[in-house]
């Protein structure tokens, strides 16, 4: 009977311990690094928007095409970095992501999302846009969004790279990288990375970048250290 | 087939049905005798219950030529043939009832293959009883894993349409000013706006707005209720946008209002729009990048 009752005691003790926030949020491993290009990246053009006044009139120097991203020492940015393998996917962030339309540009240019993660896409222009994800796996859609139009909210299922157009202004262009894990960021110009909280595992990290393809690496990760792990993608001109 | 040669002789075929339709001043009924696809409840529904087993033979006689034996849009006829055959295996459709981003109903489907895409290959399929089409569609359907797992969405209601008058056709007309309809379709609707050049479908094949100056058929219908539903729903996998977030209700029959004046058959709505004006022409801005805030 005693036996029983401190057996108890110490079942509640370790499951009260197993309930509690065991750590704080950004206790785990890291896995942060850089992504370079070796080659020679096709040069981005500048894009004409005479054909929207309201948005040409936003940009003193014209906007650059965005599918090549560069920065000094051969960084590469708009890189997708993210766990594709290892670890429990686990349940999407309860915080959304956004995606901005703002001088008939995407804002980011790739926004990266958990699948069923809350999407929600706005208008900042004084122009009509019409948002076309041209999705393979999950349903595709086609809206319009006038300006003043509230946003359009909604969530991918499926993991899938989806590159989004606008039919109205040919050159936007961008993607939704919509992933099974929420370990993930995108590079910015210095090409940069950081994907923390991530348990004790062993992971395969990918990097995507939307003309250079994909690359994998494998990672192990056992206690609240940082690993460094840089990618190197081959440039190709088209 | 040149593109110019396969206008000429789709315009000649078509020539005699719309001088039919022009001269009889009808425009709300169904194509060629098809049942009306009719406004919020009073649509068909599918009643018959589809044998995919049977569907494959009659698919198999009737579409692989074009759809291919993997329903992908690849047939033997596909490389001479544009626009390109339907590839079922994405289930995206053009010709929708319900919400963009969401599969037709059977109904839809059914009405399309009876219907056909004009300026396209797709033939109307009128003689083909019911329950042939249901097996047929059945049988499309294993197609795309989309079938099984997403039910059909819930078709996008179209409300009694509100009387023709001058009112309603100039709201339609601020409203194709306001949601920039004219970028691609043109100012005059001929289909020629500034981003009407160099469009793409969503498999990378050209593909141009629609030329309302033409007295061409819809692609999905001919009746005010089919005009409603196109730019409600959107056309899936074309640049032509679902507007149903954005226009609500009878502010709908406006836009479909002024879109008819736009072209050329003789129809209530260009009577109105004719006889306005006759004495009102001056009073307008022109639509375009200039005519903001109409």
């Amino acid at each position: 009977m005693r036996m029983k009752i401190l057996a108890s005691v110490g079942l509640v003790v370790l499951t009260t311990m197993a309930l509690a926030p065991a750590r704080p949020p950004m206790a785990g491993g890291t896995v942060t690094g850089k992504v370079t290009y070796t080659g020679t990246p096709p040069k981005m053009k500048p894009i004409d928007m005479a054909k929207e006044p309201s948005c040409a009139k936003e940009h003193a120097t014209p906007v650059m095409n965005e599918s090549v991203v560069t920065g000094p020492g051969n960084a590469l940015g708009d890189v997708v970095v993210y766990i594709s393998a290892g670890g429990a996917a686990g349940a999407p962030p309860a915080q959304g992501v956004t995606f901005d339309q703002k001088g008939c540009q995407y804002i980011p240019h790739v926004l990266a999302m958990q699948a069923g993660q809350q999407l929600e896409i706005r208008n900042d222009d004084q122009t009509s846009h019409n948002i076309h994800p041209m999705s393979k796996v999950n349903p595709e859609w086609n809206k319009s969004q006038p300006p003043g139009a509230p946003p359009i909210q909604v969530k991918y299922e499926k993991p899938e790279f989806i590159p989004v157009k606008c039919n109205v202004h040919p050159w936007m262009h961008g993607y939704f990288a919509v992933l099974n894990t929420s370990h993930s960021a995108v590079t910015g110009a210095d090409g940069s990375f950081s994907l923390t909280g991530l348990p004790p595992g062993k992971y395969t990290v990918t990097a995507w970048q939307e003309r250079f393809g994909t690359q994998s690496q494998e990672v192990t990760i056992t206690g609240n250290e940082t690993a460094k792990l840089d990618f190197v993608l081959k440039a190709t001109e088209y | 087939m040149s593109r110019v040669a396969r206008r000429i002789a789709s315009v000649a075929g078509l020539g005699v049905a719309c001088v039919a339709i022009a001269a009889a001043g009808v425009r709300a009924q169904g194509h060629n005798g098809l049942p009306p696809e009719g406004q919020g409840s009073d649509r068909k529904i599918i009643k018959n219950v589809g044998r995919p087993s049977v569907g494959k033979e009659e698919y198999i006689r009737y579409c692989v030529g074009c759809h291919g034996d993997h329903g992908d849009g690849v047939g033997e006829n596909t490389q001479w043939i544009d626009p390109k055959p339907r590839d079922f295996t994405l289930a995206v459709f053009k010709c929708r009832s319900t919400p963009s981003g969401t599969l037709p109903t059977d109904q839809d489907l059914m009405n399309t293959i009876r219907r056909g895409i004009v300026h396209s290959n797709m033939p109307e399929w009128r003689p083909l009883p019911d329950q042939m089409i249901a097996d047929i569609l059945s049988y499309i359907k294993t197609f795309s894993p989309r079938w099984k797992a997403e039910q059909p969405g819930t078709p996008v209601e179209v409300p009694a349409e509100t009387p023709v008058t001058t009112e309603s056709i100039l709201a339609g007309r601020a409203m194709f000013q306001k949601f920039e309809c004219w970028k691609c379709h043109g100012p005059e609707g001929r289909g020629n706006g500034p981003s009407a050049s160099g469009m793409t479908d969503s498999k990378d094949q050209p593909i141009t707005p629609y030329d309302f100056t033409t007295s061409d058929r819809f692609k999905c219908g001919t009746s005010n209720a089919d005009l409603y539903r196109i730019f409600m729903t959107g056309l899936d996998g074309t640049p032509m946008a679902s507007f149903s977030d954005n226009i609500k209700g009878d502010a709908g029959w406006d836009l479909v209002h002024y879109l008819r004046t736009l072209q050329p058959m003789k129809t209530p709505e260009a009577t109105i729009w004719k006889a306005w004006l006759a004495t009102h022409a001056g009073e307008l801005k022109p639509i375009g990048p200039d005519a903001t805030g109409q």
